[in-house]
């Protein structure tokens, strides 16, 4: 038997470090875009004609319904064959992106749905037109409400990120990995993976807790 | 400019939720400067006729007209959306439950319209929003989020945004029964205010007192249909019809 020994971790940091950047990158790019875009999906569903929305109704039932892996494996090893090829880097930022945006959209459909209709009212009768009360009250108001549960989703986002090693790309959990098959020191490698998620969530959280208290309603 | 025309006319106006007739032919008018008092049993439809001078309600029947243009006109959907758009602006609305808007200041409630939709620059939109709020007696409150304020001040608020636009008539929808009774008073004076200062204005109300010191004329609505109209010393002392005497007598007593 082998005893714990986490001296060995200092010497690999420079691997291990360059993992948590892109952990940090890819998470962090996925995160921004899968809002916007989920804000995007959200609208489109509840306003947009019915040959947008249908169509983007069919693609977010499609998405919710397979697993993100999946999803990452046919945008960069299934596009390729039909002549559109993703760097891998991106690959992994638009499958999370696209994934997570779904979850978003629902989030932020149901928060648009359960605001007051005297909002939208007071809003038109002060003549703003329909996209118009969209933008400047609707939208702002349901992402300042929908913050906790959006908050939930990029926490999942940031542990799901590691999916994209599976593509090859070097993040945290991957590196990880690499070291561990120069070291045999799987225990003490993974482990520290773990802790370095653990130490990015805490920093999420409070982010997340920072941001719920700035937008929070009853200031 | 034409003075004699009225500034409200509404003719025939007819509304159903679906088999419900909730307005059965409405007419009435409002002259430049006067104040309308509309009154009525609850359910007898008139928060639908107030909200569909400002079409948030669609009429399926008769005519809305504002200051000559009419309100209702058909027009293809897009032309239309422009038109009500314009003619909303010229239409101040107060509703029961206030409507501020929560993740805005008070400053911003009152001049996001005029930025947004008059293309006012943010400096002058701000000293607008002073000025209204000095009328309303909250210039303090300027920076304060509404979730901070009373509802007698967040319904002041709400006056303010309206009178930012610079409207040509003001319509309140019982503007004050959502109020603790302690705070009505704050809010009635600042409609009285507009009345000295000759604002247009139709007031849905179940303050009959309210109604008889501010109003120059007071409609006695029930079922959807005008029972009687006429000036507030007219209806209250001496109503023609049973259905209005039985209406204020329960009023006067409950
Ligand atoms: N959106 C709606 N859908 C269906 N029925 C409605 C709607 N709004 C109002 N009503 C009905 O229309 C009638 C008149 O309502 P309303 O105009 O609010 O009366 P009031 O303001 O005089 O109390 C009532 O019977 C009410 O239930
Ligand atoms: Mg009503």
């Amino acid at each position: 038997m082998q005893g714990l020994d986490f001296s060995i971790v200092p010497e690999y940091w420079p691997l291990i470090g360059k993992g948590l950047w892109w952990t940090v990158v890819i998470s962090t790019a996925s995160a921004v875009l899968s809002v916007l875009a989920g804000i995007g999906f959200a609208l489109l569903v509840l306003y947009a004609p019915p040959v947008v929305r249908y169509p983007v109704r069919l693609f977010m039932w499609l998405f919710m319904g397979t697993p993100l892996l999946l999803q990452l494996f046919l945008i960069y090893f299934g596009l390729v064959q039909i002549g559109i090829d993703i760097p891998a880097i991106w690959s992994g930022i638009v499958a999370l992106s696209l994934h997570f945006a779904v979850y978003n959209a629902d989030i932020f459909r149901a928060g648009i749905a359960s605001l007051d209709k005297g909002q939208t009212e007071a809003a038109r009768s002060l003549g703003f037109g329909a996209w118009r009360t969209r933008i400047y009250i609707v939208v702002p108001q349901a992402v300042r409400g929908t913050v906790p549960a959006v908050g939930n989703m990029m926490i999942a986002l940031l542990k799901e990120s590691s999916i994209v090693s599976m593509i090859g790309i070097a993040e945290l959990v991957h590196s990880a990995q690499l070291v561990i098959s120069e070291t045999y020191r799987p225990f003490e490698f993974y482990l520290t993976a773990a802790a370095l998620y653990y130490g990015l969530n805490l920093i999420l959280e409070a982010v997340l807790r920072g941001i719920e208290r700035k937008v929070e309603l009853s200031r | 400019m034409n003075d004699t025309r009225p500034m409200i006319e509404v003719r025939g106006a007819r509304k159903f939720f679906g088999p419900l007739e909730v307005l059965k032919g409405i007419d009435f008018s409002v002259a430049r400067g006067q104040i309308v008092a509309v009154i009525g049993p609850s359910g007898s439809g008139k928060s639908t006729l107030l909200r569909s001078i400002n079409h948030l309600e669609t009429l399926d029947g008769g005519e809305v007209w504002l200051d000559g243009v009419q309100v209702n006109q058909k027009l293809d959907r897009r032309s239309f959306e422009r038109h009500i758009n314009g003619v909303r602006q010229q239409m101040g609305m107060v509703f029961q439950h206030f409507n501020l808007f929560p993740h805005l200041s008070v400053a911003e409630n009152i001049t996001i319209a005029p930025i947004k939709l008059k293309g006012m620059a943010k400096a002058e939109a701000r000293a607008l929003a002073l000025k209204m709020l000095d009328k309303v007696g909250l210039a303090d409150k300027i920076d304060a989020f509404p979730a901070r304020l009373s509802g007698g001040q967040k319904q002041r608020v709400a006056i303010a945004r309206a009178l930012a636009m610079q409207p040509k008539v003001m319509l309140f929808d019982e503007a004050t029964s959502a109020l603790d009774p302690e705070l009505v008073d704050e809010v009635n004076l600042v409609m009285k205010q507009l009345a000295s200062e000759h604002m247009t204005m139709v007031i849905v109300t179940h303050e009959m007192r309210f109604a008889a010191e501010v109003a120059d004329r007071v409609i006695f609505m029930a079922d959807g249909a005008v029972v009687e109209e006429g000036s507030p010393a007219e209806l209250f002392r001496n109503p023609k019809q049973e259905r209005t005497r039985s209406f204020l007598k329960k009023f006067l007593n409950g």
